[in-house]
């Protein structure tokens, strides 16, 4: 999962109206150690484990997040980096000169709902590891609801610090962020290699048979598997939608010098989309092979494989996240009100995200989720994508200086809510997975948007 | 100073990830491990901060 770091925030505040200079533009060496940072999060401590919960082969996990964070990566590459360096606008104002002011407003809104939910999961995520010493009764992988006093309690504690944190000031945990950036990676790594030793397996065939066996503990004897290798790789490809496909990482790389800075995003897939997502899988291995437990309750999974360093980074990778998340949430919502404080705002976001954490279902439910996330945010980068090269020709000239018909676009509307209402609509009704839905959703609702504008364009 | 905080630094990262190898090999106890996770992670944590500052001072 993603967040925003210091450099980009700090930039995001910027240039907000307006192309961003040739002055401010940013070496490589920003991006590759942004994106290396922003995707040790949190959540990877509860995805990988939910990759063996719900029954995938090492070998799918292997090539399965090979190929999808591949595809992740050549979708930033080639979609996302490329207007960005041309255009040189966020995400917010290249949308808003598409699509009028108030509908943006309505994207920030969706926006700021979806990031509450994600940092709740965040801090679902550092409570678990903070209720270790308070012998909190952890959540297990069918948790629901609340199952304890003391985890709503803990979990109150550490959403309330973070909601008043990211409510005071967003530059302290970003630095903070910053730092711990390498260090929660090499816990990562560290993490990964105890996990596998303990699985003491001497070949690829062993280790398949207890990954197997594993499998079957998890599902309770069951050896069906929930997702086969194209699961694996649209989950890989779409779990961070909304940033490349989606076109919000436009706020990112409007600071590049070169649109082949983009590649710099294999940094933060290949090592928080790949190596912590299997390394958090064999932890959760190892502990049903020593503890014979299948819960992938982050904080203590770590603890027993780490001790207190391992709580330490659970504690710090699930807040440096969420922090940023709840900023985020926060000034989306402040758009829609601007009149209330930033600080009150982002105060009353971080408690409802605090709320949102109270509910264990949204982190064990995280793959859902993040493919409900992609699939609702995802596709107005296709109105952008589609916008550019067949409105716009691919020339910044075109759409800097061009005006919104009106404040409120009924067509990109109406291409925006078709495909995702039809695909919520399946996802409620069918057995299809969530990750399957942002591809459509995403070229359904650029299509839609060249059907509906064609006439107005044509005649201007 | 800086470039000796610098390193020491360098040397916390070192004792995170290094005793995970060692132990793969069977040449460290996990409890060994685990006392020195938490050594580098403090080493880290508090110089890290430093370097930081030191090197925004610099510039």
């Amino acid at each position: 999962m993603t967040e925003v770091t210091e450099s980009s925030k700090a930039q995001a505040s910027e240039f907000e109206r307006e192309p961003v200079p040739n002055s401010e533009l940013k070496g490589a060496s920003k991006f590759w150690g942004m994106y290396a940072g922003e995707h040790c999060a949190g959540t990877e401590f509860v995805i990988g484990p939910l990759f063996l919960l719900n029954g995938v082969s090492l070998g799918n996990i292997f090539l399965g997040l090979l190929l999808g964070n591949l595809l992740a990566v050549l979708s930033w590459r080639f979609l996302c980096a490329p207007i960005a360096t041309k255009a040189r606008l966020t995400l917010y104002y290249h949308l808003e000169k598409i699509a009028g002011d108030k509908l943006v407003i309505l994207y920030n809104l969706a926006n700021g709902i979806l990031f509450c939910f994600l940092a709740g999961a965040m801090i679902t995520v550092s409570a678990t590891a903070v209720g270790i010493p308070f012998d909190m009764p952890m959540p297990t992988a069918s948790s629901l609801l609340p199952n304890s006093l003391s985890f709503v309690l803990i979990v109150f504690a550490v959403g309330a610090v973070i909601a008043i944190v990211a409510a005071k000031g967003y530059e302290t945990v970003a630095n903070f962020a910053n730092i711990a950036a390498p260090w929660m990676i090499l816990v990562f790594a560290a993490c990964g290699i105890i996990a596998f030793a303990q699985l003491e397996v001497s070949n690829w065939t062993a280790l398949k048979e207890l990954w197997a066996n594993s499998i079957t503990f998890a599902q309770e004897g069951q050896t069906e598997t929930r997702m086969g290798f194209w699961s694996v790789v649209f989950f890989g490809w779409f779990c961070n939608a909304a940033m490349h496909v989606g076109m919000s990482d436009l706020s990112v790389f409007r600071f590049a010098k070169k649109e082949s800075y983009g590649w710099a995003t294999a940094a933060g897939m290949y090592v928080g989309h790949y190596m912590a997502w299997i390394a958090a899988a064999f932890m959760l291995a190892a502990q049903i092979k020593l503890q014979q437990s299948a819960d992938p309750v982050p904080g203590p999974i770590a603890y027993n494989i780490a001790g207190l360093a391992g709580i330490i980074c659970v504690i710090i990778a699930g807040w440096t996240t969420a922090n940023p998340t709840i900023y985020r949430a926060g000034l989306a919502f402040q758009a829609i009100m601007p009149k209330i404080s930033r600080f009150k705002v982002t105060l009353v976001t971080g408690f409802i995200a605090t709320f949102a954490g109270m509910f264990p279902a949204i982190a064990m439910k995280l793959l859902d989720f993040v493919g409900l996330y992609g699939t609702i945010l995802a596709p107005i980068g296709a109105i952008i994508v589609f916008d550019w090269y067949f409105h716009r020709k691919g020339d910044p000239s075109n759409l800097h200086g061009a005006q919104p018909a009106s404040s409120f676009s009924i067509p990109v509307l109406l291409a925006w809510l078709i495909p995702v209402g039809i695909a919520i609509i399946l996802m409620r009704t069918t057995d299809i997975s969530a990750w399957y839905f942002p591809l459509p959703t995403w070229i359904g609702c650029g299509l839609l948007y060249l059907a509906f504008t064609r006439n107005s364009f044509a005649n201007s | 100073m800086l470039n000796l905080l610098k390193i020491i630094g360098r040397i916390g990262l070192l004792v995170t990830i290094l005793p995970a190898v060692l132990f793969l090999f069977d040449w460290m106890t996990l409890d060994a491990v685990k006392l020195c996770m938490i050594l580098g992670t403090v080493i880290w944590l508090v110089i890290a901060p430093v370097v930081q500052k030191l090197n925004k001072e610099a510039v």
